[in-house]
């Protein structure tokens, strides 16, 4: 990025209405991907000048053990029942996971999901990040997801979105092919790095399960609903230029006893519905580059 | 621009299991099954009872304390209805639906409103421990001393006014220290409901137990802070009841449904018939087992 420039130099401006038409494998017309993040949060992490991790004194119990639920028991709910409806994860990753959890990780390596990197621990952030240290996470995510599932990441969701203006161009000189932080589009796009190339794939704000419930407050069955809106409207869409639909998860909130029934049927919905790709990020991002 | 100290890098407790000693880990889904007396979804009600002073304390302000200048008339009298009002409508639909619950009451409402008490263990409820009042908040500020002398008053003040002793504890907030677990261990409570990383009893590492309540279920949470209507929670707790009975018949293993209630929230009068209808709802379905905390706790034991 154009560090200090009031425009960071992230993308070219592209409008919506005069795309190259791309067409999804099978001539789908919506790429959708489910994105779980199989997160860890540390109990007592060190202070970071510019974010508090918790809001209460350590240990905020409601805090951690709402997401120690994802590791205890919301993990596998939410996978089985992507499992059934055919939909195979693309993980952001808290790697340390890898460490604390192995069970967790095997579970979604051997449901054949891919994974990418969310950081160490979602309560280290980046900010104020050295280049050395920035790249020493990032050496760091791709030597322990390797030894964890014998993958080599290609993409990126900064740990609790923290950035520095370094990020995209050292995940895209260590090779990856995706960043997940950019909202700016429903297609995937190219992204100026200093060396190499990097491209954006839409992961969501507006529809990840944290929004869904902690911003805008939605039921279970009032967030289902807004998949199949979302869905439903960048599959007609697509027809003319193939979109990407993602769908952020974290287990201790989508896998909540009164949220996943509901879930559930989104994911027939969609997976009954005929014009999706449903595919891995990665795959998505390589269909991509092929009709470039 | 500052920078980082390496040491922000370095992760001591990067490992496996938890980067804590107080529980481990273990997947529910991987555990041998439970089965309950009857039925295959325990449903727990458990209900607060809460008495906020009109004047702050504590280590934090408890979710419900007061908020405009002293004196704050309107929650102190808003919380208190639930109180005279609120829980005498919960005790009639418990016993309408035939159910019976857990009260987490503060040890002033056991001094202060002897008649609520005894109408609560006249109807065979159970009484968890919930501190002193609405003031008696612990965080790891407090000091390991004063929150054990806490834990103590809040025991001995319930003990001396019900007559019981109760065996779970409820923290306000379900907020603790890492002290909280030996120190109810030292008061000879069997289980606290505070963390809500799991949908089935399990040990802390020196033995006591933890009952989730889980707070996303809650009228606070819902109402309160999601601000939804009192048919959308309902509708919420009848989906999760669904599911986790689909569960149970599919893993041949139980499962348990926590109700966490307030009486100020969901005692109101255009509420309580949304409590009613699923009390009456879920009290037909056979997979449905009410029960007690310490009912819910005395079954896992028995099993584990």
């Amino acid at each position: 990025m154009q560090q200090g420039a009031a425009d960071p130099g992230l993308y070219d401006y592209h409008p919506y209405n005069a795309r190259r038409k791309i067409v999804w494998p099978g001539g789908k017309s919506v790429a959708v991907w489910v994105a779980p993040n199989l997160e860890y949060y540390e109990v007592d992490p060190p202070a970071h000048p510019k974010r508090k991790s918790w809001a209460r004194p350590h240990p905020d119990v409601v805090g951690y053990s709402h997401r120690d639920h994802s590791n205890r028991v919301s993990h596998w709910r939410m996978a089985e029942v992507m499992s059934r409806h055919g939909f195979p994860g693309s993980v952001s990753l808290s790697v340390a996971l890898c460490q604390h959890h192995p069970e967790v990780v095997a579970d979604a390596a051997a449901r054949g999901w891919e994974f990418f990197s969310h950081g160490i621990y979602n309560t280290r952030y980046s900010y104020e990040m050295t280049e050395d240290q920035e790249r020493a996470i990032i050496e760091d995510s791709i030597t322990t997801v390797r030894a964890a599932t014998g993958q080599t990441i290609r993409g990126w969701l900064a740990p609790a979105l923290t950035h520095t203006p370094r990020t995209l161009d050292l995940i895209a000189e260590y090779g990856l092919d995706y960043t997940c932080d950019l909202y700016h589009d429903d297609q995937v796009q190219e992204v100026k790095v200093a060396k190499g190339r990097l491209v954006s794939i839409p992961y969501s704000l507006e529809v990840n399960d944290h929004y869904g419930f902690f911003v805008y407050n939605m039921s279970g069955r009032e967030y289902a609903d807004t998949l199949i809106r979302q869905f439903e409207r960048l599959a007609v869409e697509g027809e003319r230029s193939g979109t990407v639909m993602c769908i952020p998860l974290h287990a201790y909130l989508i896998g909540q006893p009164h949220r996943i029934g509901p879930f559930e049927e989104a994911l027939r919905h969609i997976a009954a519905d005929g014009r999706a790709w449903i595919a891995r990020a990665g795959e998505i991002v390589d269909a991509w580059r092929a009709q470039q | 621009m500052s920078t980082l100290p390496d040491s922000y890098l370095e992760y001591p407790r990067r490992r496996e299991g938890y980067d804590h000693d107080l529980y481990n880990w273990s997947n529910m889904h991987a555990r041998p099954p439970v089965t309950w007396p009857q039925g295959s979804v325990a449903v727990w009600l458990c209900v607060s009872l809460e008495w906020f002073p009109i004047i702050l304390g504590g280590p934090f302000t408890a979710p419900g304390h007061m908020v405009t200048p002293y004196p704050d008339y309107r929650h102190y009298t808003a919380r208190d209805y639930g109180n005279r009002v609120g829980a005498w409508r919960f005790l009639e639909a418990f016993e309408t639906a035939g159910v019976k619950a857990s009260f987490a009451t503060n040890a002033a409402i056991a001094e202060r409103y002897p008649e609520l008490v005894a109408a609560v263990i006249e109807g065979g409820h159970e009484i968890i421990a919930h501190s002193t009042d609405m003031n008696g908040t612990i965080d790891s500020t407090l000091g390991e001393e004063a929150e054990a002398a806490l834990v103590a008053e809040a025991m001995e003040r319930i003990e001396r006014a019900s007559g019981v002793r109760p065996t779970g504890w409820l923290s306000i907030a379900r907020q603790q220290s890492f002290a909280t677990p030996d120190i109810l261990k030292g008061q000879g409570l069997t289980y606290c409901c505070d963390w809500v990383n799991d949908e089935l009893p399990y040990r802390f590492a020196n033995s006591l137990i933890n009952l989730p309540l889980n707070h996303e279920l809650s009228d606070r949470q819902i109402i309160t802070v999601q601000q939804k209507s009192a048919d959308s929670w309902a509708e919420s707790i009848g989906d999760a009841f669904d599911w986790l009975a689909r569960e149970a018949a599919e893993q041949g293993a139980g499962r348990m449904l926590p109700i966490h209630l307030t009486p100020y929230i969901m005692g109101l009068p255009y509420r309580i018939a949304a409590l009613e209808g699923l009390l009456a709802h879920l009290a037909k379905r056979p997979e449905a087992w009410f029960a007690r905390g310490d009912e819910v706790i005395a079954a896992w034991e028995a099993q584990t």
